[in-house]
């Protein structure tokens, strides 16, 4: 790098000692400028034209080291030999400026990914041994020092501290844990020694996963990124072509043209014929823009995705864990006076009937509860999808769901407030009572729906299982334009396929949930986003898109950083290819010389590069 | 099945364009990608050429840029 930045500066002392003496001052006899821009051009251009002989051998015409020499070459033997030398000059400062900015961005998203632990402190009896976090098998217990990485998922067992999770999330509040807390690897304990459970294995960890996910999102290439290298495929061959002609027609059939004039013209062509401006900038741009999003606590998949996110009108929301906080609370238990069983008896029965299901619902009873649960007691257990579950409990049968099953079962029970979560309990077909619960929205959801319209999104639809009066109750709040309720599960899909068909054409359609069951309405909508931290497994692999926060505004973030990373990169296409275009025509009527060539090659480069460098800095996005 | 190489010195992402482009039309490739941002080539090919395939991979990148050195990743 350094030998590089000093051969540019000599050779450039050198070119300019010859321009000063042979043009401004013009004191220096022509042989001897002559000898400094040829000592010039040695310097700077040699390993250029080395390459290109080796490039030739192996069958490689037109790449840019041959077009450079040639340039080069050619204004030598017309005589200009101040610009043969300068198109090397040049071209080399372009090359250095360009390898130095991706190296930096390559350096800054390496950075932002450096969270991988080194070690892990494995508990054996008394002792402690240091161990390859790879070597770490679930159940192990390791010990976590204060300032020490988390390097496996696990629970905590003994010690509290406060965890600093921004490289995971971009966060920057640090997360308090104590025993039972599940930790994530990737995180930095930052003040108290934790003693915890190792649950899962290196591969299946959180780090390894995000690791995995960012260094293979850029593999998968934008139309932009498609279309520029398809572009300069063809651009190189024929712009060298076009040059060729330009060389040797003109003279020919135009009475009088000296042909030095036109093979000086055709030189431009050459230099411009360099695809590389072009090539690079595009990539980079999506390259910083994925990074820039994975410091907010945005993983994209794919340049493809951040493209498609920035086309975005309408996103469908799933309702519990997406935009409520999908842990229910239990409000208020009602037994109905003549069956005369208390409220401990409704939760009881109702916990039990519940037992074997794993529905949030079914969760936040068992937690109400509290208390063991003996299975023994149970001999039956159906659960019933969109409906509840159907139970026998010490002999009697339990019902418990929602008014659906009530009705389906022909128990009659009182309507009660509308706008709830109710789980109504039956036992032996006769209603004894209901208990409510809420589901409470996320505090964030509002400000996600409010900057999800400032960045342009038309339509805001959720999608749930609950009861339509409870659903219509959170849409109203969160001032969403559309919602259908009581749905069953597949029956989300049904309407995610419904609203693809009924959006526009060019306008493209999000999805964003955090079950299991959303797994196929995230790989079918045009955009799949899933909630990193409370979502599953099968979500997150389904997502094109991962929010590590669960905040939802974050998605308007993303639509943000969408947006600009675009943005750039279709500034850097339009301005590389009008600068050419109109460089090639000018030179081609003889208006404009080599100099007007070689900014149009390096000039764009640089520029292209410094714009797509600010797709990094997503910070107040 | 997939295999993953580092391509160290990767410098120009024309040539990347082009490798990418001249893997893929090997025979028994399904897909390649050469990433130039993280200097990753990823191939996706029939198991029992991937040998052969992997060997004129390299072959091609030698081509294209000689200075590139393929490493398993």
């Amino acid at each position: 790098m350094k030998n590089r930045i000093y051969r540019i500066v000599l050779a450039a002392a050198v070119w300019l000692a010859g321009i000063i003496g042979n043009s401004i001052i013009k004191i220096m006899p022509g042989w001897m400028s002559f000898l400094l821009y040829l000592t010039s051009y040695v310097i700077i251009g040699r390993d250029i034209f080395l390459k290109a002989v080796r490039n030739i051998k192996n069958g490689n015409v037109f790449d840019e080291n041959f077009l450079m020499s040639i340039a080069a070459i050619g204004a030598f033997i017309i005589g200009e030999y101040a610009e043969g030398a300068a198109v090397m000059l040049f071209y080399q400062t372009g090359e250095f400026f360009q390898d130095y900015a991706v190296d930096k961005s390559r350096k800054s998203i390496a950075d932002l990914m450096d969270i991988r632990p080194e070690f892990a402190n494995v508990k054996a009896g008394s002792e402690l041994i240091e161990k390859d976090p790879e070597d770490v098998m679930p159940g192990d217990i390791i010990l976590i020092k204060a300032g020490e990485r988390v390097p496996l998922d696990g629970r905590v067992l003994e010690g509290s501290s406060l965890l600093d999770t921004s490289s995971l999330t971009g966060e920057s509040v640090p997360r308090e844990v104590q025993p039972g807390s599940e930790i994530l690897s990737g995180c930095i304990n930052l003040t108290g020694t934790l003693t915890v459970e190792v649950t899962r294995e290196y591969g299946e960890s959180t780090v390894s996963r995000i690791l995995d996910l960012v260094e293979n999102a850029t593999d998968k290439k934008s139309g932009s990124e498609r279309f520029i290298t398809r572009f300069a495929r063809y651009y190189t061959p024929v712009v060298v072509i076009i040059a060729v002609f330009l060389a040797l027609i003109p003279p020919l059939v135009i009475k009088g043209a000296a042909f030095s004039d036109w093979f000086y013209r055709s030189l431009s062509f050459l230099v411009v014929a360099c695809p590389c401006a072009l090539v690079i900038s595009v990539p980079l741009s999506f390259f910083g823009g994925i990074g820039g999003a994975s410091s907010r606590g945005v993983l994209v998949k794919g340049g493809n995705y951040l493209e498609a996110l920035a086309q975005v009108d309408g996103i469908v929301f799933d309702k519990t864990g997406t935009l409520t906080k999908g842990v229910f609370k239990i409000q208020d238990i009602q037994p109905t006076q003549h069956q005369g069983r208390t409220k401990e008896e409704i939760l009881e029965l109702s916990a039990y009937a519940e037992h074997f299901s794993n529905h949030p619902i079914s969760l936040s009873l068992k937690e109400e509860y509290g208390r063991e649960i003996d299975a023994s007691r149970i001999s039956e257990m159906e659960e019933l999808p969109g409906h509840g579950v159907r139970a026998v409990v010490d002999g009697k049968v339990i019902l418990a769901g929602n008014d659906k099953l009530m009705a389906e079962n022909n128990i009659y029970y009182p309507p009660a407030d509308a706008a709830r979560t109710l789980v109504y309990v039956a036992v032996d077909g006769e209603y004894a009572g209901f208990i409510r619960i809420d589901d409470e929205i996320k505090e964030d959801s509002y400000k996600a729906i409010k900057d999800l319209k400032k960045v342009g999104i038309r339509k805001a639809v959720m999608l749930t299982g609950d009861r339509k009066s409870a659903a219509e109750k959170v849409s109203r709040e969160l001032g969403l334009d559309q919602v259908f309720a009581e749905l069953l599960p597949d029956g989300k899909l049904e309407k995610l396929e419904e609203l693809l068909k009924e959006s526009p054409p060019k306008s493209r359609l999000a999805f964003a949930g955090d079950g299991i069951n959303d797994a196929p309405a995230l790989t079918r909508a045009d955009v799949g986003i899933a909630m990193g931290g409370l979502g599953s497994d099968a979500a997150i692999e389904a997502a094109d898109i991962v929010l590590m926060t669960d905040e939802p505004s974050k998605i308007a973030t993303a639509v943000r950083i969408a947006k600009k990373t675009l943005r750039i990169a279709w500034q850097n296409i339009y301005l590389a290819i009008s600068i050419k275009v109109l460089v090639l025509l000018l030179s081609a009527f003889g208006i404009t010389s080599l100099w007007a060539a070689i900014f149009a090659d390096v000039g764009v480069t640089i520029i292209a590069v410094l714009n797509s460098l600010r797709a990094l800095y997503v910070k107040n996005l | 099945m997939t295999e993953k190489f580092r391509l160290k010195g990767l410098g120009c992402a024309a040539c990347a364009a082009k490798m990418e482009d001249a893997i893929c039309k090997l025979d028994g490739v399904k897909s390649a990608t050469v990433n130039f941002m993280t200097a990753k080539l990823t191939i996706e090919g029939e198991d029992e050429k991937m040998p052969a395939i992997i060997q004129e991979a390299e072959r091609l990148i030698k081509k294209l840029e000689p200075d590139v050195v393929m490493k398993k990743a």
